[in-house]
């Protein structure tokens, strides 16, 4: 689906987004008023321009318009693979990208991604993982690496990793496993603008009630341990 | 001479033979230690060794007398990377910091970022590591990343570190997003050549991260030194509150680099771009040399 169409089914009131090097931004209309529209197209390897282009659209929206909802539309590899892009210390300017959207959060920003067709690793970290609740298009691949590349990696065999996939959302990728995981709340089957408002209307609660995604991936079986985990450790007695 | 042999390595010492040496004698009580935990599932499921701590030693002690959290990613297990546990036990020692606020969180950083065997679990808590982070640091905790141990700070974690109030790292650290091997697989030897470790060294090595105002301290691979720095930067250290302006200057300082340094391709070119008179010699200054060539260089 092309970035055009989405943006038509999202927001049929009218958009003016505009992208340069596959860095998108802008504002469109929605049920709910104005909101800010950001995020990478063409499955952007993000490097330190995008992500201080997107910081930069973040800071502007704070400080001129209070409250106005960010979408976020992620479509990202993962990170540049540069010797010039780590020479600038390219995970300084992605946590910076990353504060930018948690300060926007603190600033009364509520905030909705988009996986519109790939969601990678760092690319996916900074931004899109940000925000106070994620969805998916329901053919987008969200994943930290294929299977083939993890077999590499670690060395396992790939069909062992395949049967191992079929049932464990713990390494499978894709969206459902990251839904039963707790870090995407839902797959959409296509763009649509009563989804969107209504995500818009959840993120004000989500970002209220805090980091809910491990407790939601306990309550959907993918990720059993870290909750108790967590609360064990913020529970424990100190010693006296 | 005497000073040297008495040094204990950093880079060489466990997680828990860190936390030893960081904080004062005795004073580490551990959350969740190997005896009430319990390994990875999901190594065992794919028939490889957990660890009680699944690699990471969370917990509270003192430094110079101030209450301080502690966590410590263990290198020598699963290259530090994260897990399910693994994360899920920073994530707790995190939000138990912004409830509790004791002086500090001490994050030892030591880890490649992701574990892949467990990747989904990882990534996802990886995130959630980063806005506890951020969560702590609003409450007026200070979160200091301590880097210096084999696995550098690379990925997720890599993140994390520049989310953390500040950075120490020695010589021996390492600080980037991908690392130079995943860099030269998928781009090409001629991009970047992991075998030639003074090359990584110049682009990802403490040094440079510290000349280019990325770590706020360069430290010996001492245990001592990481304490008394530690205890150094927390002593003139007031957490800001988050604002847009400190964000706005932050912004503009990335910006302001990027278009002065982004064509280079050496810490040798941007060391000279800095104003060093011999860049060559930088990688043979040891830590105050070095220390004094920065104060030095024009601002």
């Amino acid at each position: 689906m092309s970035l055009n169409d989405i943006l038509a089914a999202l927001f049929p009131a009218g958009h003016a987004v505009a992208v340069d090097r596959q860095v998108l931004t802008g504002t469109a209309e929605t049920a709910s008023g104005t909101v800010a529209v950001l995020g990478t197209t063409d499955a952007a390897a993000i490097d330190h321009r995008m992500a201080l282009a997107l910081a930069s659209f973040v800071l502007d929206t704070v400080d001129r318009h209070p409250g106005r909802p960010l979408v976020f539309l992620v479509d990202t590899s993962g990170q540049a693979l540069s010797r010039g892009q780590e020479l600038l210390c390219l995970n300084g300017s992605l946590a910076h990208l990353a504060r930018c959207v948690d300060l926007s959060r603190r600033q009364g920003h509520p905030s909705v991604a988009l996986v519109t067709a790939n969601a990678v690793s760092g690319g996916f970290l900074s931004f899109g993982l940000m925000a106070d609740q994620a969805y998916a298009l329901a053919d987008a691949q969200v994943r930290v690496m294929d299977l083939r590349a993890m077999a590499r990696v670690t060395k396992i065999a790939h069909e062992r990793l395949v049967e191992l996939a079929g049932t464990s959302p713990i390494f499978a990728p894709g969206a459902d496993s990251y839904v039963r995981m707790g870090a995407i709340a839902a797959i959409w089957p296509a763009p649509s603008a009563e989804r969107l408002a209504g995500a818009l209307a959840d993120a004000a609660t989500a970002c209220a009630a805090g980091d809910q995604r491990q407790a939601d991936g306990l309550a959907r079986g993918g990720r059993q341990l870290a909750a108790g985990i967590a609360a064990a450790v913020r529970n424990s007695p100190a010693r006296a | 001479m005497n000073a040297l042999l008495a040094r204990k390595s950093w880079f060489e010492a466990t997680a828990r033979a860190r936390i030893a040496g960081l904080l004062d004698a005795g004073s580490f009580s551990e959350w969740l230690p190997p005896a009430a935990s319990q390994p990875s599932p999901h190594l065992a499921q794919l028939d490889l060794p957990g660890a009680f701590d699944d690699g990471v030693v969370v917990g509270y002690g003192q430094l110079e007398k101030r209450p301080i959290f502690v966590i410590a990613q263990e290198g020598q297990f699963m290259g530090g990377a994260v897990g399910e546990i693994h994360g899920a036990k920073i994530v707790g020692a995190l939000r138990r910091a912004a409830v509790e606020k004791p002086a500090a969180v001490l994050f030892l950083i030591d880890s490649g970022g992701v574990r892949l065997h467990e990747a989904n679990a990882g990534l996802i808590a990886i995130s959630e590591i980063m806005r506890a982070v951020l969560d702590a640091r609003a409450a007026g905790v200070p979160v200091i990343a301590l880097v210096g141990g084999s696995c550098g700070a690379f990925g997720g974690m890599g993140i994390v570190a520049k989310l953390c109030s500040a950075i120490l790292i020695s010589e021996e650290g390492r600080l980037a997003l991908s690392g130079p091997e995943v860099i030269e697989t998928v781009m090409g030897v001629e991009e970047f050549d992991a075998k030639d470790r003074a090359l990584v060294w110049r682009v990802t090595g403490g040094k440079h991260r510290y000349l280019m105002g990325d770590c706020a301290a360069l430290v010996d691979d001492d245990l001592a030194a990481f304490r008394a720095s530690a205890a150094d930067f927390l002593a003139g250290w007031q957490e800001p509150a988050p604002t847009p302006a400190l964000l706005r200057a932050a912004q503009q300082t990335l910006e302001n680099r990027l278009a002065a340094y982004g064509e280079l391709r050496d810490g040798l070119d941007v060391w000279a771009a800095l104003g060093v008179a011999d860049p060559a010699a930088v990688p043979l200054l040891d830590r105050d040399e070095l220390v004094a060539l920065k104060e030095g260089l024009p601002t």
